[in-house]
């Protein structure tokens, strides 16, 4: 049936929906189109939505006082490496409560399940301490080892595995594969949407993460992109008048996000279902 | 947490641990009643081709990346966070930790005089006691109306309403800086244009939480939203039908049919916002430091200053464990009152 003749048959829901929609995001077009304005344009009231004219101008501005592209590169680098450790520590655990038979297998999953539920909060003191301790404050190392092996993972990896048929497994194993190869060979291949969906959440998360970037980083020059952002944002001698340039350093740091979001969107929603159903 | 599907388990003869760890299956998804490979070899070893000794070993190797950065970046910080809980570790030897002085419960016995710890817990239970059931209610009716007969347009709007959860809070909090800002910010705008002054939002004692609060539901509204879709779309179409068929109105299917068999989702939704809620630190210290004179201190944000501002180490510690156990209670609570009692 048309879309059309949905809306005429339940014009209510889509009118609620959709005045829903907007003011849900009313604060990305917001940010997104006040990226791109002028001094007079910003400050104006009643406020202008639409720029008349389009200008760089607090991209600009924002580039003198940020080394943007320091930062930029420090988030990819850091969400790369989380993201590439999680593939292959998450599969492989996974693989191994979901495949493998051993003793301890119950209570290590019962770890991973509880691992799910800590604040993170509760561990920031002693793994700043931990950290300067072994001199690894403003290393990439810092940034990513807390995160190279996420519960969530774990379990997601866990359940798409154990939808591989076992009879498989033990062919393999009776034409004499070792599980190492196995794993590769046989179960890495059959798990590409999990490790898709596995892929974009570890990213985004990584790409999101604040307050232990935060805590771990004193050197401007090991900033990511949000803490360099909210740094600039909650400096008290920071001259007033520096809306647009937030709204430009903002815009930067959701663009790559939306566009992740946009394309795999399948592999999104597939995620969020299976992260609903623990 | 997991619900464990009807089906039951294989038949397990030398059944290993029937403890929490056995295989929770889920409750939608790809369900194949294979509960790990338990159903098909029972016994250690028996009729396989390989002794056990291999997958024993096989097992522990996969295991083991996991195992270490657990060991060393989660149990040991949870244990530590505890001992030093109970020390003077602070300044003085804060890069000597082993000289810290063992002071017994002093931390805790301090956290409850302290003015400002108690401002922040009554913060953060304000945050938690309008934060949670607004971000429920907004999730799930999104989710009814998305499910209500919307097909082509449902993918659309489930991106845009899930669009906030996705984004960094640091994006999220200077544009809402920006947005609520008095002199040129949007809703002033708005204001200016129906003659009207709009307050400052965040240097207000009264308006400052709320503004979070709202800001906090747009976030996580679409989280929420998720759930009860996956938790609706659950509900089997025949059980509707045959509500339908025995005359129930839409109301009365929406109390019989669609709240009860939702309970668990309900449950799982509450939980887990309820545990974000409680500890709360981005939000008041990216929008509002805390400020004005502390209405937006909250617990997570006061054990921050007392930790990395100030290094009294020892101190956030004891703070963080005060805060690990409330959650740790009100979740057992949650789970006592919301589970289902009329099985």
């Amino acid at each position: 049936m048309s879309a059309k003749s949905q809306v005429m048959k339940r014009p209510l829901v889509y009118v609620l929906l959709s005045a829903g929609l907007l003011v849900m995001s009313a604060p990305f077009l917001w940010m997104a189109l006040s990226a791109f304005k002028s001094a007079e344009e910003l400050t104006a009231s009643p406020p202008v939505w639409i720029p008349s004219e389009w200008t760089l101008d607090s991209f600009h501005r924002l580039l003198d006082k940020l080394d943007l592209p320091l930062y930029f590169m420090n988030s990819v680098i850091v969400a790369v490496l989380v993201t590439v450790a999680n593939l292959v520590f998450c599969s492989m655990l996974g693989y191994a409560l979901a495949k493998l038979n051993f003793i301890g297998r119950n209570k290590i999953f019962a770890l991973v399940l509880g691992a799910l539920m800590v604040p993170g909060n509760l561990m920031l003191l002693p793994l700043f301490v931990l950290m300067s301790k072994l001199q690894l404050i403003d290393s990439y190392a810092a940034l990513v080892l807390p995160f190279a092996a996420g519960a969530f993972g774990v379990f997601l990896m866990r359940q798409f595995m154990q939808s591989i048929p076992d009879e498989l497994l033990e062919a393999a194993r009776m034409d004499g594969a070792g599980e190492w190869y196995i794993f590769w060979r046989i179960v890495m291949p059959l798990v590409k949407p999990a490790l898709a969906t596995l892929s974009i959440f570890t990213f985004l998360g990584s790409w999101n993460n604040f307050v232990w970037p935060l805590i771990a980083t004193n050197d401007p020059d090991k900033y990511t992109l949000p803490v360099a952002l909210a740094t600039f944002a909650t400096d008290p001698n920071k001259s007033s008048g520096s809306n647009g340039m937030l709204m430009a350093g903002a815009f930067l740091i959701v663009l790559p996000v939306l566009i992740v979001f946009a394309v795999l969107q399948r592999y999104f929603t597939q995620g969020i279902a299976t992260a609903g159903m623990k | 947490m997991s619900t464990t599907s009807g089906k039951a388990a294989a038949p397990v003869a030398g059944a290993r641990g029937g403890g929490p760890g056995t295989a929770p299956s889920p409750a939608t998804g790809s369900e194949d009643g294979r509960e790990g490979p338990d159903g098909r070899r029972r016994e250690h070893g028996r009729g396989r081709k390989r002794g056990l000794g291999v997958q024993n070993w096989a097992g522990w190797l996969f295991s083991t990346p996991f195992l270490v950065l657990f060991t060393v970046f989660m149990a040991f910080p949870i244990v530590a966070t505890l001992a030093m809980s109970f020390t003077d570790f602070g300044l003085r030897n804060v890069t000597r930790p082993w000289e810290a002085n063992f002071i017994g419960f002093e931390n805790y016995t301090k956290l409850f005089g302290d003015e400002k710890f108690l401002t922040a817990l009554f913060n953060t239970g304000y945050f938690v006691v309008i934060g949670v059931p607004l971000t429920l209610f907004l999730g799930l009716l999104v989710a009814v109306l998305l499910n209500n007969g919307i097909d082509r347009a449902r993918t659309f709007f489930r991106v845009g309403f899930y669009a906030p959860v996705v984004t960094s809070i640091v994006a999220v909090a200077v544009v809402w800086r920006f947005v609520l800002d008095p002199s040129d910010g949007l809703i002033a705008g708005l204001c200016a244009e129906l003659g009207l002054t709009a307050p400052d939002f965040l240097g207000s004692e009264t308006l400052a939480m709320p503004s979070l609060i709202a800001m906090a539901v747009w976030r996580n509204l679409g989280t929420v939203m998720v759930l009860f879709i996956a938790g609706l779309q659950a509900i089997p179409t025949e059980v509707r039908e045959a509500a339908k068929l025995d005359g129930a109105g839409a109301w009365q299917e929406l109390r019989r049919i669609t709240v009860p068999l939702l309970r668990p989702t309900l449950l799982y939704a509450t939980v887990i916002t309820t545990i974000g809620y409680l500890n709360v630190f981005e939000e008041p210290f990216v929008m509002t430091q805390g400020g004005p004179s502390d209405s937006t201190l909250t617990v997570s944000l006061n054990m921050y200053r007392e930790g990395f501002n100030f290094f009294h180490m020892g101190y956030a510690s004891a703070m963080a464990y005060v805060l690990f156990v409330v959650i740790m209670g009100i979740t057992v609570l949650q789970l006592r009152l919301l589970k289902d009692n009329t099985k």
